[in-house]
């Protein structure tokens, strides 16, 4: 009769439905951060600056006080909020419609600086909320509806490879590609965001992960597909590892 | 007997965690739920198979899973 309890819903998550589409993986980004708020004991203490884009929701699912931020603008909020609150734990959450393409610049500079905050990145190709647009992120043949015959590189470029920008700035701390495709890579993901939160709470500098995740509705594809592109075509693309880590490097 | 249960009114029916499940005990059931979703179940049969790994758990964007795992006993679930 020994049961013993071995996953239940962290309570800082609340407890009710989420408006993400089914096989949306905000859910599970979400949980992750959830648990290792309460693993560091940091809710009390939190503010959370949520973005545009499906996760603005955010201070609906995460209950932790949070302020919402202009399109982009999430790393220059937190810059503000944890300049003014050095002892309050800020991490912002951002999607790549949000973060790499109009609060490029915000992110550079924080990263840059070296501010004392943590930024989630999730990076599912496209746009969502608005409809599934052309992204900066989106893949080479990927069709979305301003590319409906699928992004083109000569004419737009191809994606935009974040971590690997993020982590040649000097104020980072800790910078991170994982996915959550697998429950290994889920496992990788929690490792990741854990390091993230424990480079601010050492002071150590700027802390970036960027997660893969799917988007089934704009990417017109059933939820276990989408899961499946992540690892076939997205991880190929996007690498996943860890391509700064301050605290490594000065132990050779 | 380990066991899950499945917030049923929770469950988007995505499918993500019949994927996950190393025994392949989920299934999709023939039911909907309020919000119309036809939601995942491990049909009672198997629940003997279940080895309390929470893969299904983890995986679920909608955390619409709990998972209790016990060694060895008859153990009765009182939801």
């Amino acid at each position: 009769m020994s049961e013993q309890l071995v996953f239940t819903r962290p309570e800082v998550l609340a407890d009710v439905a989420t408006h993400y589409c089914p096989g949306c993986q905000h859910g599970v980004v979400h949980r992750i951060v959830a648990e290792c708020l309460e693993e560091f004991g940091l809710v009390e203490k939190t503010i959370a600056v949520s973005s545009i884009g499906c996760s603005v929701f955010l201070y609906n699912y995460i209950l932790v006080d949070t302020v919402e931020a202009p399109h982009g603008r999430a790393p220059a909020v937190a810059t503000g909020v944890k300049r003014a609150r050095k002892d309050a734990f800020v991490f912002a959450y951002q999607g790549d419609g949000d973060l790499a393409s109009i609060g490029m610049a915000e992110i550079m500079h924080a990263a840059n600086r070296g501010e004392r905050i943590s930024v989630i990145f999730v990076n599912n190709t496209v746009y969502g909320m608005t409809g599934g647009q052309m992204a900066p992120t989106t893949m080479v043949g990927q069709k979305t509806t301003t590319c409906p015959a699928g992004r083109c590189m000569e004419r737009e470029g191809g994606p935009i490879h974040m971590s690997e920008i993020i982590a040649t700035l000097g104020g980072v701390a800790y910078c991170a590609r994982t996915a959550v495709n697998t429950i290994k890579n889920i496992a990788q993901t929690k490792r990741a965001i854990r390091r993230a939160f424990e480079t601010q709470i050492n002071g150590e500098g700027f802390g970036f992960v960027e997660v893969l995740a799917t988007c089934p509705t704009n990417w017109r594809m059933s939820s276990v597909a989408a899961n499946e592109r992540v690892g076939k075509e997205m991880i190929p693309e996007f690498p996943l590892g860890v391509f700064k880590d301050a605290a490594k490097e000065e132990q050779p | 007997m380990s066991r899950i249960v499945i917030d049923e009114q929770r469950c988007k029916g995505c499918l993500l965690c019949v994927e996950a499940c190393p025994k392949s005990i989920i299934v999709a059931s023939s039911r909907f739920n309020a919000k119309g979703y036809k939601v995942a179940e491990l049909p009672e049969a198997s629940m003997d198979t279940c080895t309390g790994c929470a893969s299904c758990a983890q995986m679920c964007p909608d955390v619409a899973i709990t998972v209790w795992r016990t060694a060895k006993s008859k153990a009765k679930e009182n939801e």
